[in-house]
């Protein structure tokens, strides 16, 4: 690739925001979205946008593309591209611009490609429309663009279809159909936050590459700090419309000066935290809503260094910190707070001890039969095939105990919990809920008793409550089914009871699941799923669709209730930094098998199967002094429809050694008591790893 | 929201109570006013539903006394026993505005009720085929594809002149069994919009429940053990009710039209009950003398599609909007 034509000099911004203000128009009225944000990109540099949902940095995004839609416009301020506003430009101009100097990268890849279009089509469209190219010249940029992003045999992928490729692949399609017209500037919102941990490292390490290679600037928006750790060179921190801190990402993540960023770091469960001994710190109430920000600073009513008179005295002004340059931050007592205290509200609690097994499965085998009602399936009588979709599963859970199951999509977690929920039937072995067999009971023939001691918590808290009924009225039908209550009375007071074990006001029975935020809504999930006295509950992903503050304060909640209740949570996750905090013992699924499980520190410190390894390097964490060791894996998830022989994991282990992990099912190993890993590689190779997450120096925040 | 008299401090020991649910029809009915097209319709319904109610208070003439020479006047002729024809008469004579108005009762009362049969049992072959799927979703959809691919005026007319008042059956029913003829030939002409109508709206709900099945909340129903029919009753339907609304809007103008179709093709409710369609045919053997009579319940009929219509378009305005 060669650098455009253009002379882009290096001293010069590539992009600049002054005092930006964004609005949408809506029934409510006028809605800020966007108050006084200043961002400045210089050439090659990647400037990342951190916040949670609703603090305007997607808006923020939109606004740069000049595409807000019929309701939204920029009230004040200018963006300058290369020295022009293009709040100014004219329709003509700003297309022009759109598509070949600035491009952008959405959250879903399936959404940004066309579905009936080949791959070719789309991608020699750009060189074509925007710089009159050949078609031959075309499909040779094209070729070599794929190669760039790294997509393996670019030929055969010019030639297919969007859904003919793999998630990660689709992304890194859009990725280079971006970068073909040699932008200047690439936002990328959430690239990568549809896709699988492993396939996310390696399309982190192609974004972190970009602005080396290309000399492309980069906004990287994301909710994920250890992404923006990642990928950035510097980082805006967003909270309710404004940007609150700005620096370099050493700056922020070693000497954050905003309590709101420090706010943000105390609720992610870095390494190092511990729900007993070092719980997180949630930041206390709720993101303010757009027209009810209060006057001055908006993160006041939340913040514990409020003071009033000063803070909530408008206008609070981003000012540059003193004796840190390129850093700076919107808050009036940044030189009052003494920064290496301790943040307050964290209790120390004593760790839970565990009682007798609760959940036992034994050998549980679930396969789907997929029936090949294609005429050759017919005639060579093999018209059905089974998908194994668990495999030998084998575990036990504890009473008061938090067992983590780990693997990413089509490894078979959902499945078990569908198995344990009754919604589908074990196809052999066993699993025994006090001793007694429910594998093969269907919730159907399930007592009362027994589905309300066997309870689940979702993980869409948009889906988990019914739109059309009340909040109290979907706790109350809970209750009457499992004979908790019966009198009106009886199952009113039951409900104000959960409602408070769930810490939120009784007032909330009547209202509707629209009136309450997402946070609020999974609580009301947990009170459901405890609504029954239940001893087991299946939480699958009960955070992942949270914003990292509320993310805190839910796994708090739901640690407090089992401590409390002394109930064994079944854990289901992709995200191992959770599982850390918040697990005793790990069970690592890949592809319908278990992997590797062991106690939560067996699992995070050598020996570690191959893909558990694989599977730690790939989280990003947001910690300047860890140190990890990279691991990327090559190729794509098999389909479960198609699993590899021998090893599940043999098509992309990285310490593969040999015929014998394509032929052969690997013996399980148990290394330590209770530590059980399914792997081909010798016990003196296994015990020689060495940690793949190590902690450096220590800094100011660890003190 | 404002709905909410308690404030979410009250968490101790107070027990909140919730708001009246009359506020909050009121509240949501009154989001009409941001749609002036809505705005219009709801005014022409609901012009039709007052005169339809208060026809037994207002002066109007009897809508059967016939006075006989009296025929085909102009409006505002005045009437042999006083007082004044303000729409004119019709071709026996009867006073056209009372006849508009009576008949306004009987269209609005028969085609609610049809329309209410039809959306009943479309929503349940939907939801069940829709929820349950496989054999269930076949037969049902099969069923509703043979009864979609008649032409539906030939359906009607089918169905009416087998089984309607004026059949051997219809006969047997009054005759025999002391059936009332009215009742009879509205009973008939409910069974033949459903036949029609229920299909298209079982579509409607089946596409529906197909997104919504997918949902967690009602994976949660499926873990604790409810009835299917608990499940597509109240966890399902309910969700359906926003798109619903507006089809249901736009169908009562379907099934008006239909009824005053009927009536024209002297299929539906039996004379001399003043119905909308019957008098046009009525009138309309008089060429352009009957032009007057015939005209009005003409007007009536479109005015009331048309607010329907209107109706409709304003809720899914309304509903589409932040």
């Amino acid at each position: 690739m060669t650098v455009s034509d253009n002379a882009r000099p290096l001293d010069q911004p590539v992009l600049e925001c002054r005092n930006l203000s964004i609005s949408y128009y809506t029934r409510a009225g006028e809605v800020p979205a966007v108050v006084d944000f200043n961002l400045t990109v210089m050439p090659g540099e990647a400037v990342g946008i951190v916040g949670e949902s609703g603090c305007g940095k997607s808006t923020v995004a939109l606004a740069i593309m000049q595409y807000m839609g019929k309701n939204g416009a920029i009230t004040g301020g200018q963006i300058l591209f290369n020295g022009r506003d293009m709040t100014t430009m004219s329709e003509e101009e700003l297309r022009n611009i759109r598509g070949s100097r600035i491009a952008m990268v959405y959250q879903e890849p399936m959404a940004s490609l066309n579905p009936s279009m080949r791959i070719k089509d789309q991608l020699m469209e750009v060189p074509m429309v925007h710089e009159g190219s050949t078609s031959e010249a075309a499909w040779k940029r094209s070729i070599e663009m794929l190669d760039a992003v790294r997509v393996p045999d670019p030929e055969r992928i010019m030639n297919s279809y969007p859904h003919q490729l793999s998630g990660g692949q689709q992304q890194r399609v859009v990725i280079a159909m971006a970068l073909l017209s040699n932008p200047q500037l690439l936002l990328l919102d959430e690239p990568t936050t549809a896709l699988d941990v492993t396939v996310e490292a390696g399309v982190v390490e192609l974004i972190k590459d970009i602005s080396k290679r290309f000399g492309t600037s980069m906004i990287y928006i994301s909710h994920n700090l250890g992404l923006i750790l990642e990928t950035c060179h510097k980082i805006a921190v967003m909270y309710s419309g404004q940007a609150v801190e700005f620096g370099s990402v050493s700056q922020v993540f070693d000497h954050m000066r905003h309590p709101y960023t420090r706010g943000l770091f105390n609720s992610i469960p870095l390494p190092g935290t511990d729900r007993h001994a070092r719980p997180l710190v949630p930041i206390r109430g709720q993101l303010p809503l757009p027209y009810e920000r209060p006057p001055g600073c908006t993160f006041g009513p939340r913040c514990d260094h409020f003071v009033a008179g000063r803070c909530n005295r408008p206008p609070i002004p981003m000012e540059a910190v003193i004796d840190d340059p390129g850093h700076a931050v919107r808050c009036v007592r940044y030189r009052e707070i003494d920064w290496s205290v301790k943040p307050t509200g964290a209790i120390e609690q004593q760790a839970i001890t565990f009682g007798e097994p609760v959940l036992e499965v034994r050998n549980m085998k679930k396969y789907y039969e997929i029936r090949d009602s294609s005429l050759a399936g017919m005639l060579s009588g093999k018209g059905s095939r089974f998908v194994k979709a668990n495999e030998k599963l084998d575990f036990d859970a504890r009473e008061a105990e938090t067992v983590a199951i780990v693997g990413e999509s089509g490894c078979g977690k959902s499945t078990f919990a569908k198995v344990l929920m009754g919604l589908e039937e074990s196809t052999g072995g066993e699993v025994l809920l006090h001793g007694k067999e429910i594998g093969h009971l269907p919730v159907r023939k399930r007592s009362p008793q027994l589905i309300g001691s066997l309870q689940i918590v979702f993980q869409n808290p948009f889906e988990t409550l019914n739109p059309s009924h009340s909040v109290g009225s979907q706790i109350a039908r809970v209750l009457k089914k499992y004979g908790v209550a019966q009198s009106r009375s009886e199952v009113q007071e039951k409900v104000f009871q959960l409602l408070d074990l769930v810490k939120l006001p009784r007032a909330f029975a009547f209202r509707k699941p629209r009136q309450l935020s997402g946070g609020q809504k999974q609580r009301i999930g947990i009170a459901r799923a405890f609504g029954g006295d239940a001893a087991v509950v299946v939480a699958d992903e009960p955070v992942s669709a949270l914003d990292v503050s509320v993310q805190a304060a839910v796994t708090g909640l739901l640690t407090d209730i089992q401590r409390q209740k002394r109930t064994t949570l079944i854990f289901i996750s992709h995200d191992l930094s959770v599982v850390r905090y918040l697990a005793d013992r790990v069970v690592v699924m890949y592809l319908g098998r278990i992997m590797e499980q062991g106690t939560t520190e067996q699992i995070f410190s050598p020996p570690y199967h191959p893909y558990t390894e694989a599977l730690l390097s790939a989280v990003p964490i947001a910690d300047t002094a860890v140190r990890k060791k990279h691991i990327v894996l090559k190729g794509e998830l098999p389909s479960p429809m198609n699993p590899p022989s021998g090893c599940p994991f043999q098509t992309r282990c990285p310490r593969k050694i040999g015929a014998i992990c394509e032929t052969e099912l690997p013996p399980v190993k148990e290394l330590a008591p209770g530590h059980k890993i399914l792997c081909h590689l010798p016990d003196d190779v296994l015990r020689a790893m060495e940690p793949v997450i190590a902690m450096g120096n220590s800094k100011e925040r660890a003190a | 929201m404002s709905e909410l008299t308690t404030s979410p401090t009250a968490g101790t020991a107070a027990q909140p109570r919730r708001a009246g649910r009359l506020s909050r029809i009121v509240s949501s009915i009154s989001l009409l006013r941001e749609s002036p097209v809505g705005m219009i319709g709801a005014f022409l319904v609901l012009f039709w539903v007052t005169l339809a109610v208060l026809a037994p208070v207002l002066p109007l003439f009897d809508p059967l006394a016939q006075s006989p020479g009296f025929l085909l006047k102009p409006i505002l002729t005045p009437a042999k026993a006083g007082g004044t024809h303000w729409l004119g008469t019709d071709e026996l004579g009867r006073d056209v505005l009372s006849r508009l108005i009576w008949g306004s009762r009987l269209v609005l009362v028969w085609a609610t009720l049809a329309t209410t049969v039809a959306y009943a049992v479309g929503m349940i072959m939907g939801v069940v085929g829709g929820y349950r799927g496989g054999w269930w979703d076949e037969i049902i959809s099969f069923f509703g594809n043979v009864l979609l691919s008649f032409p539906l005026m030939v359906l009607y007319i089918v169905i009416i002149s087998r089984f309607g008042p004026a059949s051997e059956f219809g006969q047997y029913l009054s005759r025999d069994l002391g059936f009332d003829p009215v009742l009879t030939a509205g009973v008939i002409i409910i069974v033949a919009v459903t036949f029609g109508t229920a299909p298209q709206v079982a579509r409607i709900v089946r596409g529906l429940v197909l997104d919504l099945k997918t949902r967690d909340y009602i994976a949660a129903a499926e873990v604790r053990g409810e009835t299917p029919w608990y499940i597509m009753l109240v966890e399902l339907l309910p969700n359906a009710r926003g798109p619903l609304i507006v089809d249901a809007c736009l169908r009562l103008g379907y099934v008006t039209i239909t009824i005053a179709l009927l009536g024209y093709l002297s299929l539906g409710l039996p004379p001399p009950f003043p119905d909308w369609g019957k008098m046009i045919s009525g009138a309309q053997k008089f060429g352009s003398f009957g032009m007057n009579a015939m005209l009005w319940p003409a007007f009536a009929i479109s005015s009331l599609v048309l607010g329907l219509n209107l109706l409709a378009d304003g809720i899914r305005e309304i509903s589409l909007r932040d």
